[in-house]
């Protein structure tokens, strides 16, 4: 079925504009299969290239922030001078912009690192304990699930008040706290269906203690998972925080979303200040897909459909027609090992995903 | 019928929760907020009554109980009273609620329910001719799954409000003063409508479409899609089947989203100057209002609750396996 549908569909051949390159190397098997995914490293060069940016971005400003240059009300479009042009306080938007991406970037991994830790241990207790323990812990990941976030922080980040909001932990920290309940979620679910399987079950034989049993031979496997589930709140962390500085409850000097704060205050968007908002804005997307880019890549790594579909696009490269059915067998191939891998042997992240790669 | 008690009973404890939240919040997080309140209040004259009655609310300087306190708070709520608005001359935060609350509801109901169905008609489509052109949607799709509500919004008002022209840039129609319900204020209404629902059709569309492909590439794979296609049915048909299945999780994920996109709808609000929730929820932080604040929490939540019953409601009617239970 699916290999006619392959045949059948024509692929116009238009070039993909998400592939960063074709540079997909079939060359070293054994190796971490990860970051062969197109997708994978538009990612990654995304992120690194923020991370870059938030670590230089205050050093190479080419102004203070805060600095005011002029006396008027009027922000001045980009000029060679104020490369992004000026706020209407006349202070430099590059300058914001190199500035604000440090804090973002810190609160965000913290509340994704926060977040994870919460989750993995709420999700691994509830899926192996089982029981009760799972009713109450499920319970409640489902009611934060389904609690909108948004007026929540907002009383939170309310009643703490300025002073509370400009620790970047405490914003961190509140953050995560609304943000870690997808994980366990997912982190329960598949916790549970690792408890049952044979290698858990002869592990319990053996006589091996609980602690091993869940650090040992269940968490290593969990790994793309949890992997998958930081970046996804990490991703949550950064539009969180963005919306809570353009909200005005945290500190809005100086982050993207505080200088959306400042453009909406001075409504640049209806008097057309264009080189005001549309680099944090555009900063915080790009930021955001380089999360989900890179999620994509997991997913893609945890669904082998999902990955089948990706390699079919990606090799079509040289001989499509050709290589596109040898894509199709490789899906059909690949779905039973990677759960028969599963089911073996406790892999790490790395051999699990080159197990599949080398098998069929 | 067994799975929509189990979630009904799950909605009321989550309500429970949320009032509870409510409830400690204030009293948990050091600091006066009754001070705070005074603090902005310059040019009103507040009477000791008042003072009062927001010590009563926000337990400060009271000498009853935490317990005391917190089943006096219940009772309020069942009455429905959520306390008086600092920044609207203490009237009653249920009644500025209220005025805006049609609003919300309108757009982002509307607006959500046109990004699921053409989200996910979308996704199936995507999902079903994977490897062909389609899949360049999918960079584009995932900008505009990670890019912020409102920033989306100030891009639409730039671009069709200012530089095109086509649509206002903001409110929810001409005049405040409600006119009468004629042909004339209808499609006024709408005319201010398309932007903001727009940004939220274009924002959250993305999340159903990735979803939806995702499920559609694990659903092909079954063998009754194989099966069906092999009995010569025509390719609409097999498609039907196999999106039919698909959805399912589709479905039980809008639990999960609603949430989501009721937040970014709301920032999208306030940068249409919509006077919606979203609107209020800017007025009560640049005033430390905080009985408005919480008010909304508590009504964005009890509305939030009732768009995922009727999802399973939905999602019932879907799923026969869900309704032999019984």
């Amino acid at each position: 079925m699916a290999v006619g549908i392959g045949i059948e569909l024509d692929s116009g051949g238009a070039p993909v504009p998400g592939a960063v390159s074709p540079g997909t190397v079939p060359g070293r098997r054994r190796s971490l299969r990860l970051p062969r995914s197109p997708k994978m490293l538009a990612g990654l060069g995304l992120l690194a290239f923020f991370v870059l940016l938030a670590i230089i971005g205050p050093f190479v400003a080419p102004y203070s922030p805060d600095q005011i240059f002029a006396n008027s009300p009027v922000p001045l479009p980009p000029s060679a001078a104020h490369w992004l042009g000026t706020t209407n306080l006349q202070q430099d938007v590059f300058s914001q912009l190199l500035v604000g991406g440090g804090d973002m970037l810190l609160v965000s991994f913290l509340a994704g690192v926060i977040a994870t830790v919460l989750s993995v241990v709420v999700g691994v207790t509830a899926g192996y304990l089982g029981g009760w323990t799972d009713e109450l812990l499920s319970m409640l990941a489902n009611i934060f699930l389904v609690m909108p976030a948004l007026p929540l922080l907002v009383i939170l980040f309310g009643f703490l008040g300025k002073t509370g909001s400009n620790d970047l932990f405490l914003v961190g920290l509140i953050i995560s706290v609304t943000g870690w309940a997808w994980g366990a979620r997912v982190l329960r679910a598949q916790t549970l269906s690792m408890r049952n399987r044979d290698y858990i079950d002869s592990a319990r034989i053996i006589g091996e203690r609980q602690s091993r049993i869940i650090f040992r031979e269940i968490l290593p496997n969990l790994t793309p998972i949890v992997a998958s589930s930081f970046l996804f709140t990490v991703l949550y962390a950064v539009g969180t925080y963005t919306a809570m500085a353009f909200l005005g409850l945290v500190n809005p000097d100086w982050n993207w979303g505080g200088m959306l704060f400042y453009a909406q205050g001075a409504n640049a968007e209806l008097t057309g200040y264009w080189w005001w908002f549309i680099p944090p804005g555009l900063a915080v997307a790009l930021l955001g897909t380089a999360l989900v880019l890179l999620n994509f890549g997991i997913d893609e790594f945890i669904n082998p459909r999902l990955r089948a579909a990706g390699l079919t696009r990606r090799s079509g490269g040289g001989g499509r027609g050709r290589v596109r059915r040898v894509g199709r067998s490789q899906q059909f191939a690949l779905t039973p090992v990677i759960r028969a891998g599963g089911l073996r042997a406790p892999a790490t992240a790395a051999s699990f995903g080159s197990e599949s790669e080398v098998l069929p | 019928m067994r799975m929509i008690a189990r979630r009904l009973f799950f909605y009321l404890v989550t309500a429970a929760v949320a009032v509870s939240l409510d409830f400690l919040i204030p009293r948990l997080i050091p600091g006066n907020p009754v001070d705070a309140i005074l603090s902005r209040m310059q040019g009103v004259t507040v009477t000791p009554a008042i003072i009062h009655s927001l010590d009563l609310q926000f337990g400060v300087g009271t000498r009853a109980s935490v317990w005391a306190q917190y089943t006096h708070y219940w009772n309020d709520v069942l009455h429905g009273n959520l306390g008086v608005s600092s920044g609207n001359a203490f009237a009653p935060v249920t009644e500025v609620i209220r005025t805006a609350l049609p609003y919300t509801l309108g757009l982002v109901g509307v607006a959500t329910a046109i990004s699921f169905v053409t989200g996910t008609a979308l996704g199936a489509l995507v999902g079903w001719k994977r490897g062909s052109w389609l899949d360049n949607l999918l960079p584009a799709v995932t900008f505009f799954q990670a890019a912020p509500y409102f920033f989306l919004a100030f891009l639409a008002i730039d671009v069709f409000a200012i530089t095109l022209g086509w649509f206002p840039s903001g409110l929810a129609h001409q005049s405040y003063d409600f006119p009468a319900f004629n042909w004339t204020y209808i499609t006024d209404l709408l005319d201010h409508a398309v932007l903001p629902a727009l940004t939220i059709v274009v924002a959250s569309a993305a999340g159903w479409i990735v979803g939806m492909r995702n499920l559609m590439l694990t659903t092909m794979d079954e063998d009754y899609v194989l099966i069906a296609a092999a009995k010569g049915l025509s390719k609409s048909r097999v498609i039907w089947y196999a999106a039919r299945n698909a959805i399912l999780p589709s479905v039980s994920g809008f639990a999960l989203a609603i949430g989501f996109i009721v937040s970014g709808s709301l920032l999208t609000e306030i940068v249409f100057s919509y006077p919606g929730l979203g609107s209020l929820l800017l007025q009560a932080v640049s005033n430390n209002d905080y009985a408005l604040m919480q008010g909304l929490f508590l009504i964005i939540t009890f509305a939030v609750l009732a768009a995922n019953l009727i999802a399973d409601f939905v999602y019932v009617f879907l799923d026969p396996r869900t309704r032999q239970e019984a």
